[in-house]
C-alpha cells in the first residue's frame, strides 16, 4: 500500500535533522497562522498563487531563491563547521553519512533551485517590459514552470525530514548513484527533484523564446533589443538545446534504478562514462545559463550609472553568442582524467580557454562604458565592480584548469571547488543581487536602502576572499573535495580560515535581510513615483513603478538601442496619448498550481515505489489539463475607460513630481 | 496553453471584433511556432537516446545482438502502418483546410488505426523479445534499443490520446480556430515522429540487421 515508505524512514534518531525540520515546521505553522490570522488566503489565492501575470510569477521565483539560499547557505555553514572542527583526529559533530547528504544537497540546492530560480525570476519581471510586451507567449505554460520548480523545491526540502537525500555529490555519477551502491530513496529524491523543475525549466526556454521572437514591440529590431534580454535569450537558447538532455539522463537512471535497465550499469554493458557525458553536456552550458543573465545584469547596471550608451552594444550580442555556442563544445573539460586521450584533452582544453576571448571582449566593453562616464557609485554598481575583479581572477584559475596536464593534478581537488565558487559567486550570485536591487523599485514601487545594500556587499565580497582563497592554496596542498575530516595539521589553518569567510558571508546575507527589512518599513520616503528611479536606458522604465498589470497602455516606441533615453532626449516620453483602447489581457487560472501539486505527489509516489498513487496523480495531471484545455479559454477584454483612469492616476503623480511637489528619488538626483 | 496575450497595437486602430480576430490568428501562429521549438527540444531528447544506443549496441553482454533478433519484414509492416498514417493525416489537414468537417474527422479516424496498428505491433514484438528473456535487464544492448524504440512508442501513445481528444473536439465544436491550431500542432507532432521512426528503422533494424 505505501511501497518503501513507513514511519522508519523518520530519521528520529538524528537530533540536528529532526531540530531543523521542527524550526520548519513551526515557521510553517506559524506563516499559515499568519495568513489565515490576516485573513489573506482569498489576496493571496487571486492575486498571487493563480497569477499568469509575468512580474507576480518573477517575483514568487526570487522569493524562491532567497529562502533557498538560506537553506543552501545552512548547509554550506555546516559543511565549513565540521571541517573547521574535524582536523587531527576529531570525528567533528557530522557522521559521513549526513555530511554526504549536505553536500549533495547544497549543490543541487544552490545551483538548481537558488540561482536558476533567481535568473527566472529577474527574466520574468524585466524581459516582457524590456521589450515592450504586455506579457509572455504563453502566460499559462509561465505559471505552470512557476509550480514544476515549486514541486521540485518540495521534494527536495521533504527529503529532509521523510527518508534521505543523494549521497552521491550533486553530480549523482554511476555508478555510486546505481541501485546497488545507492540502494535508498536518496539517489531517486535527487532524480525527481530534477526531473520536475527541469521540465519546468525546458518549458521556460521555449515561452521566453517565443516572447521575443513573436512580442517585441513594433519598430524594435532584434540587435536593438536590450543586453538583459539579449543574454537571457541566449541562455533560453541554451536551454532548449541542453536541459532535453538532463531529461533524457535522469530518466535513464531512473530506468536503470526502477526496471533494471543496464545503461549506465558496470555489469552487463552499461558504461558509467556516458552518463558523465550527457551530464555535463547539459551541465557545461547550464554554467553559462546561469552567468549570461548576470553579464545582462552589469551590463544594464553598467550603462545607466555612467548615463552612457553601452560601448559595443553588437559586440556585447556577438560575444554572448560565442560564449553560447563555446560553451556547448568544452563538456569534457570536467572529467581529462576520463582517458580519453591527448588529442581529444587538447581540444576540449584549447575550446576552453577560447571562451576567455569573447568573455574579455565583454570585461572591455563594460570598461570602456566607464571610460570617460559619470559612474553613480550605487549598491549595483559596486557588485559590478567586485564581479569584475572577483570573475577575472576566476577566470584566470579556469583558464589553467583547462590545461589537461595541470588539471591532471588539481582535478577533485578543493582547487576546483575554490574556481566554480569564484565565477558562480562572483559572476552569477552577484548579478542577481546586482539585478535584484537595480529591478527591485520597478517591481515594488520603491528602492532598497543603499546603505545595508553596501554593507552587504562588503562583507559578501570580503568572506568570499577569505572563504575561498585558502580553498585554491588546500587544493594546491592535495586537499581533496568531499572529505568530512582531515587529519593533515598543515591544513588546519587553512581551513579555520576559510570558516571565518563562512561566516563573513553570513553577515552579508543578515545585512541583505536587514536591508529588505529597512526598505519595507521605509517604503514612504523611498517612493519611485515617476517609474523611472535611475535614470534609465530601456522601456522597463518607461512605466510606472510597479506597472500596471497591463505593462503599457499601448505599445512604446522603440527605433533605436534604448528606446526610453530617445524618447526623453526627444521631450516624447510620458505623453499622454489621444485615446486608450480596450487590452485584452489573460486570465488567472489555478491549472498551473493543480498540476504542479499533482506532480509533487506523482513524484513522491515514485520515490516510495507507491505505484498506484503515481498513477493515479499522473493520469488526473493530464486529465486536469485536457479539461483546462478544453474550455478554451479566450481571456477578457479591460475597457479602454478602465486603462484611461488608471493611467490618468500616474499621469496626475507624473505632474505633481514634475512640479516639485515630492521628493522622488529622480529630483534628488538632479539636484545632486 | 489556452491562455492568450493578444498584440492589441497592431489592430489598435480598427474596431474590437477585428482587432479580436487579428489577434486570434496572430497567438494561434504563436503557439505553432513555440510548438516548433517544442519539437526541437524533443529532437535533442530522442539525439542523446541515439548517442546512448550508438555506445551501447555492441554491448551484447554474451546476450543476443540486432541480426539475432530483428525480424525486418515484421518491421516493415510496422514501419509501412506509420508512414501511411503521416499521408493520412496530411489528407486531414487538406480537408481542415477546406473546412471539411467530417473529411477531418474521418481522416483523422484512419489515422488514429493506423497509429494503434503500430503501437500495437510494437508492444507485441516487445513481448516477444521479453518472453525470450530478452528484455531490457539482458543486456547494454537490449537496454538502449528499449529505451530508444520505447521512448518512441510513448510518443506515438501520446500522440494517439491527443487524437482522440481532437476527434472528440472537432466532432463537438466543429472546425474553430482553436480546434485547427492544436490539429496543426499536432500535425507537425506526427510528422515528426515519423521522421524519427525513419532514423530508427535505419540506425536500430536495417544497420542491426546488415
Amino acid at each position: 500500500m505505501f511501497g518503501k515508505l513507513s514511519l522508519d524512514a523518520i530519521p528520529f534518531h538524528e537530533p540536528i535533522v529532526m531540530i531543523t525540520v521542527a524550526m520548519i515546521a513551526i515557521g510553517g505553522v506559524a506563516l499559515v497562522g499568519l495568513i489565515t490570522y490576516f485573513k489573506k488566503w482569498t489576496y493571496l489565492y487571486t492575486e498571487w498563487l493563480t497569477s499568469v501575470d509575468h512580474k507576480k510569477i518573477g517575483v514568487m521565483y526570487i522569493i524562491i531563491a532567497m529562502v533557498m539560499l538560506l537553506r543552501g547557505f545552512a548547509d554550506a555553514v555546516l559543511m565549513r563547521s565540521q571541517l573547521a572542527m574535524a582536523t587531527e583526529g576529531s570525528p567533528g559533530y557530522l557522521p559521513p553519512e549526513h555530511y554526504d547528504q549536505i553536500f549533495t544537497a547544497h549543490g543541487v540546492i544552490m545551483i538548481i533551485f537558488m540561482a536558476m530560480p533567481f535568473f527566472t525570476g529577474l527574466m520574468n519581471i524585466v524581459v516582457p517590459l524590456q521589450i515592450g510586451a504586455r506579457d509572455v507567449a504563453f502566460p499559462f505554460l509561465n505559471s505552470l514552470s512557476l509550480y514544476l520548480l515549486i514541486s521540485g523545491v518540495i521534494l527536495v526540502n521533504v527529503s529532509l525530514g521523510v527518508g534521505e537525500f543523494a549521497r552521491t555529490g550533486w553530480v549523482a555519477y554511476p555508478p555510486l548513484s546505481e541501485l546497488g551502491y545507492s540502494p535508498g530513496v536518496g539517489v531517486d529524491y535527487y532524480i525527481w527533484a530534477l526531473q520536475l523543475s527541469g521540465l519546468g525549466t525546458t518549458l521556460t526556454g521555449v515561452n521566453f523564446l517565443v516572447t521575443v521572437l513573436k512580442m517585441r514591440t513594433p519598430g524594435m529590431k532584434l540587435m536593438d533589443m536590450p543586453i538583459f534580454t539579449w543574454t537571457c535569450t541566449w541562455a533560453n537558447v541554451l536551454i532548449v538545446a541542453s536541459f532535453p538532455i538532463l531529461t533524457g539522463t535522469l530518466a535513464f537512471l531512473t530506468l536503470d534504478r526502477y526496471l533494471d535497465f543496464h545503461i549506465f550499469t558496470n555489469e552487463l554493458g552499461g558504461n558509467p562514462m556516458m552518463y558523465v557525458n550527457l551530464f555535463w553536456a547539459w551541465g557545461h552550458p547550464e554554467v553559462y545559463i546561469l552567468i549570461l543573465p548576470a553579464f545582462g545584469v552589469f551590463s544594464e547596471v553598467i550603462s545607466t550609472f555612467t548615463g552612457k550608451r553601452l560601448f559595443g552594444h553588437h559586440s556585447m550580442i556577438y560575444a554572448s553568442g560565442a560564449i553560447s555556442i563555446l560553451g556547448f563544445m568544452v563538456w569534457l573539460h570536467h572529467f581529462f582524467t576520463m582517458g580519453s586521450g591527448a588529442s581529444v584533452n587538447a581540444f576540449f582544453g584549447l575550446a576552453t580557454m577560447l571562451i576567455s576571448i569573447p568573455t574579455g571582449v565583454k570585461l572591455f566593453n563594460w570598461l570602456f562604458t566607464i571610460y570617460q562616464g559619470r559612474l553613480r557609485f550605487t549598491a549595483p554598481v559596486m557588485w559590478t565592480l567586485g564581479f569584475m575583479v572577483t570573475f577575472s581572477i576566476g577566470g584566470m584559475t579556469g583558464v589553467l584548469l583547462a590545461i589537461p596536464g595541470a588539471d591532471f593534478v588539481l582535478h577533485n581537488s578543493l582547487f576546483v571547488i575554490a574556481h566554480f565558487h569564484n565565477v558562480i559567486i562572483g559572476g552569477a550570485v552577484f548579478g542577481y543581487i546586482a539585478g535584484f536591487a537595480f529591478w527591485f523599485p520597478k517591481a515594488f514601487g520603491f528602492t532598497l536602502n543603499e546603505k545595508w545594500g553596501k554593507a552587504a556587499f562588503w562583507f559578501w565580497i570580503s568572506g568570499f576572499y577569505v572563504a575561498f582563497m585558502p580553498l585554491y592554496a588546500l587544493g594546491f596542498m592535495g586537499m581533496t573535495r568531499r572529505l568530512n575530516t582531515t587529519d593533515n595539521p598543515d591544513w588546519t589553518p587553512y581551513l579555520h580560515v576559510a570558516f571565518v569567510g563562512a561566516l563573513l558571508i553570513a553577515i552579508g546575507i543578515a545585512c541583505q535581510l536587514i536591508q529588505i527589512f529597512v526598505s519595507i518599513r521605509d517604503r514612504e520616503q523611498n517612493r519611485d513615483l515617476t517609474g523611472d528611479p535611475w535614470n534609465g536606458h530601456t522601456l522597463e522604465w518607461s512605466t510606472s513603478s510597479p506597472p500596471p498589470f497591463y505593462n503599457f497602455a499601448e505599445m512604446p516606441k522603440a527605433n533605436e538601442i534604448d528606446p526610453f533615453y530617445a524618447a526623453k532626449r526627444d521631450g516624447e516620453a510620458y505623453k499622454v496619448p489621444a485615446k486608450y483602447s480596450d487590452i485584452h489581457m489573460p486570465n488567472n487560472t489555478a491549472t498551473g498550481m493543480v498540476m504542479g501539486l499533482l506532480l509533487t505527489v506523482f513524484g513522491f509516489a515514485m520515490i516510495w515505489h507507491i505505484f498506484w498513487l503515481a498513477a493515479v496523480s499522473l493520469i488526473g495531471t493530464i486529465v486536469y489539463f485536457v479539461i483546462h484545455a478544453a474550455r478554451d479559454d479566450q481571456g477578457y477584454m479591460v475597457p479602454a475607460s478602465e486603462v484611461a483612469r488608471i493611467e490618468g492616476e500616474q499621469h496626475a503623480i507624473l505632474a505633481q513630481v514634475r512640479n516639485g511637489q515630492t521628493n522622488s528619488p529622480v529630483n534628488k538626483l538632479e539636484q545632486a | 496553453m489556452s491562455n492568450l496575450v493578444f498584440d492589441g497595437a497592431k489592430g489598435h486602430d480598427h474596431g474590437h471584433d477585428h482587432e479580436h480576430d487579428h489577434g486570434h490568428h496572430d497567438a494561434g501562429e504563436m503557439k505553432i511556432y513555440g510548438f516548433w521549438i517544442y519539437l526541437m527540444t524533443d529532437c535533442i531528447l530522442f539525439a542523446s537516446i541515439f548517442a546512448i544506443y550508438a555506445v551501447l549496441v555492441n554491448n551484447v553482454a554474451g546476450g543476443p545482438a540486432g541480426h539475432d533478433i530483428f525480424e525486418l519484414p515484421y518491421v516493415l509492416g510496422e514501419t509501412a502502418c506509420l508512414l501511411l498514417s503521416s499521408i493520412t493525416y496530411g489528407f486531414a489537414m487538406l480537408a481542415m483546410h477546406k473546412g471539411n468537417k467530417s473529411g477531418v474527422l474521418g481522416w483523422l479516424f484512419v489515422t488514429f488505426l493506423f497509429g494503434l496498428g503500430f503501437i500495437g505491433m510494437e508492444i507485441n514484438e516487445f513481448h516477444l523479445l521479453i518472453s525470450e528473456g530478452y528484455g531490457p535487464n539482458r543486456s547494454g544492448f537490449l537496454s538502449a534499443f528499449f529505451t530508444l524504440v520505447g521512448t518512441h512508442g510513448l510518443h506515438v501513445t501520446s500522440g494517439l490520446i491527443w487524437m482522440a481528444i481532437m476527434m472528440y473536439q472537432v466532432s463537438k465544436h466543429g472546425l474553430t480556430g482553436t480546434n485547427q491550431t492544436r490539429l496543426s500542432m499536432l500535425s507537425l507532432f506526427w510528422h515528426f515522429l515519423d521522421v524519427v521512426w525513419i532514423c530508427v528503422f535505419t540506425v536500430v533494424y536495417l544497420m542491426g540487421t546488415i
